[in-house]
């Protein structure tokens, strides 16, 4: 019977760590909610890494358009290679996110976050101004969220611009140079890719 | 023999002007195959010098780390009053000249910033920045050996900078301004500490950079390109390169 409520209690308490709240639909409050219960999660000390990790994970899987963001990564070879491939890159890009993600997350420190403002782009995009207030007195840091709502019902998130520095930009930039010092071989990116997860 | 250091000096300036003409708007690269050795020469300085003497620097109480930031901010201002003259920029004039003022009398020496607490925030200028802001694209791209990466725009912002910085015509020409005086000494000094403190600054982001880059090299030159981009708009601009994918 012991036995039993341990793993009852197990069970229960995996779900807690592992489950996603469904949040607002109003971009602002989305991330407002999401980022604060990504810190509430990051900080809890009752939480290994790898549960921290799973959580992570999940919520980028669920409210990131990891799959926007690799075609914009890509640039315009996007365009021009073949299915195959760019399943094939979609995949392994997906990975390499989710391990970069997670690594940049590992060390994070409290940080107090707030949302200060939104502005609607068009229908299909909004970027909201927030500041984390690093609680350890570092100064201020001033991220921008750039989500897509082309379905109001479900916004995601594609990029972060952290003081005025895109991180798709960033990446894609990166992927460019690849890919030109190997005449523009996709196959050459994935491997790089999955190098990267394989370390 | 002096003429022809004269000669040499102006041909490089008109080369680096030629390749940093307004028709050239994107950075591409000159001479990657250098810069990228270059690169690799100054990521085994960092790794010798600066990061161990950035992660010392971080273990001072806060209030040093904060006190010597605020110091060499300070005297980066004066770099800002011309700069701000040549832009145009009479706002941030008032910004820039305010907050010296404030700072280095109030602010005893600059190590306080008082000046921000009544507002003052001036935003840091600089010769390419200037150049910039008259239409000047950034020319080719390249990475200076300890100096790091730099653009044909702003590496002869960064040589114009060391002429009409009223700190530089005090410390690196020794010249009297406003009964002050300094030397050389000074001058690397000052911008010895700024560095260290810049990179003690972003040690955490730095170490998570590296950890994440597939090509470091590439990932340092875009946040370059983007940060200086962002300096000259004095603003952070979405651009929109989504294109297709926004629908």
């Amino acid at each position: 019977m012991k036995k039993v409520s341990i793993y009852f209690i197990s069970f229960f308490l995996f779900l807690q760590t592992t489950q996603l709240h469904a949040y607002s639909a109003n971009p602002k409050d989305f991330i407002s909610e999401l980022v604060n219960e990504a810190i509430s999660k990051l900080s809890n000390k009752d939480l290994d890494k790898n549960q921290k990790a799973d959580f992570i994970e999940q919520l980028a899987l669920e409210y990131v358009d990891i799959n926007a963001l690799g075609l914009y990564t890509l640039g315009e070879l996007r365009k021009s290679s073949d299915e195959n491939d760019i399943n094939n890159y979609q995949e392994s890009f997906e990975k390499y996110f989710l391990k970069s993600l997670t690594s940049r997350l590992s060390d994070y420190s409290s940080s107090k976050f707030e949302v200060v403002d939104q502005e609607k782009k068009s229908s299909k995009y909004t970027i909201v101004s927030s500041k984390v207030t690093p609680i350890d007195g570092s100064p201020e840091i001033k991220i921008d969220w750039r989500v897509y709502t082309k379905n109001p019902e479900k916004p995601l998130i594609r990029d972060l611009i952290v003081e005025g520095l895109s991180l798709a930009r960033t990446q894609k930039e990166e992927f460019a140079s690849i890919l030109s010092s190997n005449d523009n071989d996709i196959k050459v990116l994935i491997s790089k890719l999955d190098e990267f997860v394989k370390n | 023999m002096n003429s022809f250091k004269n000669i040499k000096v102006i041909l490089s300036f008109l080369t680096l002007l030629f390749i940093a003409s307004p028709s050239v708007q994107s950075a591409e690269e000159c001479f990657e195959g250098t810069s990228r050795a270059i690169f690799k020469f100054n990521m085994a300085l960092d790794d010798i010098i600066l990061e161990p003497l950035a992660k010392g620097y971080n273990k001072l109480p806060s209030p040093i780390r904060t006190g010597t930031s605020n110091f060499t901010s300070n005297i980066g201002t004066l770099l800002s009053i011309p700069n701000n003259i040549l832009q145009g920029e009479f706002k941030q004039l008032g910004h820039s000249v305010g907050s010296f003022a404030i700072n280095t009398t109030v602010g005893i020496l600059g190590i306080f910033n008082p000046a921000e607490k009544i507002g003052l925030k001036p935003h840091k200028e600089d010769v390419g920045q200037t150049l910039g802001s008259y239409g000047i694209g950034p020319g080719c791209y390249f990475v200076l050996p300890i100096l790091g990466p730099t653009t044909a725009r702003d590496s002869i912002g960064l040589l114009a900078d060391t002429f009409i910085d009223p700190f530089a015509h005090v410390t690196l020409r020794e010249k009297e301004l406003f009964g002050a005086s300094g030397n050389t000494l000074d001058y690397y000094s000052v911008k010895a500490t700024g560095v260290v403190d810049f990179r003690a600054d972003n040690d955490k982001n730095f170490q998570s950079l590296e950890k994440n880059s597939i090509d470091l090299y590439s990932s340092l030159k875009s946040i370059y390109l983007q940060d200086r981009e962002n300096k000259i708009k004095n603003s952070i601009e979405d651009e929109d390169e989504w294109g297709d994918l926004n629908n």
